[in-house]
């Protein structure tokens, strides 16, 4: 059996206990941080909570050289463990697919994602948001068309940074964003740093002036906000430090 | 004052009188006795003595040069001509005429203004006669004509003057064939014609020459040579009508000075504003003008190191000057500028324009570079080269402690000679160099020995193949590592015309006109929708994109590219280059997240559904192949024969010739390695042979398989055929 055990939003203690029962009972355990990172710890941390060797796997374990995992999972139970919830990154579906098109069973062990401690980091509603887009080191318009999609039915945009070369700001974010579209800039977001930390930085301000703004390390999000519930308001008055002026763009 | 004091200072003054420059080459086919003609000229002219001429090749300075009795680079000398009670200043280029060096002459033809094309009166116009003059006429250069040798149509042919003058006529007839096709708007002026005296007889080698102007003045024409020829009294006629009076009289009167010829060239070597002030500049050869310098060649000094040389066309150069090299985007600054006299180099306070110029400093400039004072002066019409390499060796040092020291060599070679390209790769420590056949690599071989001092040792020369397909493949699902993108592919033989009008115009795909150029393609033989759809051309092959409206693919454009480019740089087969392959985009699927759908997802999709459709779509290998000329006597020509069939060739044609016989036959490059010494011994060292470039041709069936697997085992690839399963994730 594949078995795909999400760990949660910082370190290796984020893991849910059934997570923690199958790494440990597994035949073998892997590890990988190309989809995300888990910013508070390290494998060797990760080996010791769950008393046993744990191997690394590259992007291409997981894409064009998979098979070679498929293969161990058919007779023994293979564990991969991912941060986050296992099939918030896509890949890992295609992964999975492949694995039950050439008959191996998988199971999935959610976790927390990025997903939800947005919403509550933030105070914002779940029910607000829609389709999400990453800020990518390669110039794209994607993003901004996909928070122009958004605000036509409005919702907000729950935007990823990307991760390589390396992990993106907020304030490289802004900056590609409004190289691409300036209009942006006047929208108002909420950054949010280090989700899942003992001390995560929730700001909400212009997306401009965000770019000024110390986050300190990443990993970095953003949201970029449609107009608000006035529930929405308060909690960003309260949990975001938000400015007055976002009452315009409370319904 | 010794005299080469005195030729100095004449040339100091001659520099600053445009209307008394000539700047000319000399081009032939091999053996053709250009080099012969340019030393005796240069005798003539009092740069060597007379009885040195002729034997010691002043122009063949390279130690190799004068071992192989060839001429490998060309060469550069400046001298001095009274004609008409008038001084005038020749510069000269001498340029090799085998096949392997054409990179050289295709250069020299940018620096010059008009040429001497030599003929062998008794060969007559040869394939490599056509492709030099052809050259010059491409770079709008005036041809004079010297049929040289012409003693051997009374000694060896022993020809009636009659039969004589019918020989003479049908080469000129053949060369003004060649201008009229080539320049038929300048064909009433440039045509050479032997009662204006464009048309010069004789031996280069005995040192006589004649032309109906001459003639006149000397009483000497076709009767008093066959009379003196035939008394073999040829010191008597040498002279009464010398060699180098003759022919200098005909390139004064004939070849046009820088003044004149810039009005005409600048046009076609430069794409510029005509009109603005450094257009004009040129055009009127204004030594007060911007500078203007175009680096034909690059040669090493052992003391100054490297020498740029190149043809001034505007402005006057000087030490302390800096220059932009523009296409390098670079500032450098002049050291020394000078002309050359034979293989010494003069230096001089300043070369005014007109002139061709040697300078040391210009570390940056590459042959072919463009160098001003202006920062953004447009840099001229790129030289083009008329064949590629085809021939490769592996190269390494001997003791390893020589590599870093190898490695320089290699890229300071590539630098003097663009047709040779140099391979460094890292990862497996191998370097290849590729060239024009094995003699052009054999000889820098041995430069890098003699020069360079260091020991090398090479591999066996090896052919390199082009992999292309023969009919059009089904389409090709390719999916990105992540499954999260889907490209479809499908590829088809690419026409040759295609080729053609890339290779010839030079055409840049993003700049050029998209009516224009879609209507051009479209002649070529693209269908309306592809040629619409064009995006990239690499290396003889196209990529063209027919989908429709498919959102953020202008966006992924650059990635599939580049999986185009490196697909086709490194085929299915074998690794070996593509040529000929047309590749369509004629779906995809993209995600919207540009992170799903980088470098290291788009990449190795694309490439993998071009090779997977290129294995689908009859994949086959072509090799180079050569035309060879063989005169031999006649008794020989068995083993002639004998020696071509051995070696895959055909015999295109036999022509008969009192006892000699020509043989004209096609064979692989593949075949031909080691040919020189086999014909060599087969014919007792009677044959006279060259040879000329004659394209790609599919492999034969029957070995195609073999020379895959011979290719993939000296690579290190799997000893099987690839199938197209291979390259599908």
């Amino acid at each position: 059996m594949l078995m795909f055990i999400g760990m949660g939003l910082w370190d290796e203690r984020d893991i849910s206990c059934r997570g923690l029962e199958v790494a440990r009972r597994a035949d073998e355990v892997y590890v990988e941080f190309y989809t995300s990172k888990l910013m508070g710890t390290n494998l060797k941390r990760i080996e010791e909570f769950l008393g046993r060797k744990v191997v690394e796997l590259e992007r291409s374990d997981l894409e064009e050289n998979c098979g070679w995992i498929i293969e161990r999972a058919k007779d023994r139970d293979v564990a991969i463990l991912i941060p986050g919830d296992p099939m918030i990154a896509t890949t890992h579906s295609a992964l999975r697919c492949e694995a039950e098109r050439r008959g191996v069973k998988t199971r999935v062990i959610n976790s927390g994602s990025i997903v939800n401690a947005v919403c509550g980091l933030t105070g914002l509603h779940n029910y607000k948001f829609g389709k999400s887009a990453t800020v990518s080191w390669m110039r794209s318009r994607t993003p901004i068309d996909v928070i122009n999609q958004n605000l036509s039915i409005n919702a907000h945009t729950l935007l990823f940074l990307d991760l390589h070369p390396r992990p993106m700001l907020i304030s490289d974010a802004v900056k590609i964003l409004t190289e691409v579209d300036e209009n942006v800039g006047e929208l108002f977001a909420v950054g949010i740093a280090r989700a899942g930390s003992e001390s995560p930085t929730v700001k909400c301000d212009r997306l401009k002036n965000l770019k000024d703004y110390d986050f300190g390390d990443p990993l970095h999000v953003m949201v970029v906000l449609a107009k608000l519930h006035f529930m929405e308001f308060e909690c960003l008055r309260i949990f975001a430090d938000a400015p007055k002026e976002l009452e315009e763009i409370v319904e | 004052m010794t005299r080469a004091k005195k030729m100095i200072d004449k040339i100091k003054e001659l520099m600053y009188m445009p209307e008394r420059i000539r700047n000319m080459g000399i081009v032939a086919h091999i053996d053709h006795g250009k080099t012969t003609l340019s030393d005796n000229l240069l005798a003539g002219a009092g740069m060597i003595s007379e009885e040195l001429a002729g034997q010691q090749l002043y122009l063949d300075f390279d130690e190799q040069e004068r071992e192989r009795g060839i001429t490998i680079n060309a060469a550069n000398v400046s001298m001095v001509h009274e004609y008409k009670g008038k001084e005038y200043l020749i510069n000269l280029i001498d340029t090799p005429g085998h096949v392997d060096f054409g990179g050289d002459v295709t250069r020299a033809m940018r620096a010059v203004d008009g040429v001497i094309v030599v003929v062998d009166a008794v060969e007559g116009v040869m394939p490599q006669t056509e492709t030099v003059l052809r050259q010059a006429l491409r770079e709008n250069v005036k041809p004079v004509l010297f049929i040289n040798k012409v003693d051997r149509l009374i000694k060896e042919l022993e020809l009636t003057p009659d039969q004589m003058q019918e020989r003479l006529i049908k080469v000129i007839t053949e060369v003004n064939k060649l201008i009229k096709a080539m320049k038929p708007e300048k064909y009433k002026e440039w045509m050479v014609k032997v009662e204006e005296g464009s048309v010069a007889f004789g031996s280069a080698l005995y040192k006589w020459a004649v032309s109906v102007p001459a003639m006149k003045e000397t009483g000497i024409g076709f009767k008093e040579v066959y009379k003196y020829l035939k008394e073999d009294n040829w010191k008597e006629l040498a002279k009464k009508s010398p060699l180098h009076r003759v022919v200098l009289d005909m390139v004064i009167r004939h070849l046009p000075s820088p003044i004149e010829a810039q009005k005409e060239r600048i046009s076609v070597i430069w794409k510029g504003d005509i009109n603005s002030p450094e257009g004009q500049a040129m055009v009127k050869c204004d030594p007060k003008g911007p500078v203007a310098l175009m680096i034909t060649k690059i040669i090493v000094d052992p003391h100054a190191g490297e020498v740029a040389v190149g043809r001034l066309y505007s402005g006057t150069l000087k030490p302390g000057m800096e220059l932009y090299i523009v296409d390098r985007k670079t500032k450098n600054r002049v050291q020394t500028v000078g002309v050359f006299m034979g293989p010494k180099r003069v230096e001089l306070p300043e070369v005014p324009a007109g002139n061709i110029v040697a300078v040391v400093g210009l570390r940056d400039a590459v042959a072919g570079s463009t160098c001003s004072t202006l920062e953004n002066f447009t840099p001229f019409e790129s030289i083009k080269h008329i064949s590629e390499p085809v021939v490769t060796m592996a190269i390494e040092a001997k003791n390893p402690r020589d590599l870093p020291k190898l490695i320089e060599v290699l890229r300071q070679l590539a630098k003097e000679d663009p047709t040779l390209q140099v391979t460094l790769n890292e990862e497996t420590g191998e370097h290849l160099i590729s060239g024009m056949g094995e003699l052009h690599l054999e000889v820098k071989v041995e430069k890098i020995r003699r020069e360079k001092g260091i020991e090398v040792i090479t591999s066996p020369p090896i052919v390199v193949f082009r992999e292309t397909v023969t009919k059009k493949s089904p389409v090709v699902e390719g999916k990105s590592p992540n499954r999260h993108n889907k490209f479809y592919i499908v590829v088809e033989p690419l026409p040759q015309e295609v080729i053609q009008l890339f290779k010839e115009e030079n055409i840049d795909i993003r700049k050029a006109d998209k009516k224009e150029l879609r209507k051009k393609l479209v002649e070529a033989g693209l269908s309306k929708e592809e040629a619409d759809g064009i995006q990239d051309y690499y290396e003889g092959n196209v990529f063209c994109d027919v989908t429709k409206g498919i959102q953020y693919l202008h966006e992924t454009m650059d990635l599939i590219i580049q999986g185009f480019r490196e697909a086709m740089s490194a085929g299915p087969l074998a690794k070996e280059p593509c040529m000929g392959v047309k590749v369509k985009l004629v779906d995809c699927k993209l995600h919207e997240d540009a992170v799903h759908r980088g470098p290291a997802q788009v990449i190795p999709a694309v490439k993998g559904a071009i090779y997977a459709a290129m294995l689908q779509a009859n994949p086959t290998l072509l090799e180079p192949y050569q035309k060879v000329f063989i005169t031999v006597p006649q008794d020989m020509l068995g083993n002639v024969t004998r020696e071509i069939q051995g070696r895959r060739g055909q015999i295109i044609e036999m022509k008969t010739e009192g006892d000699l016989v020509t043989v004209i036959a096609k064979a692989p490059v593949k075949e031909m390695f080691g040919f020189a010494n086999a014909i060599r011994s087969a014919t007792a060292g009677k044959a006279m042979w060259s040879v000329e470039h004659a394209g790609f041709e599919p492999v034969p069936q029957a070995l195609l398989e073999q020379f895959i697997m011979e290719v993939r085992k000296r690579k290190g690839l799997k000893l099987e055929l690839p199938k197209p399963e291979d390259f599908l994730p």
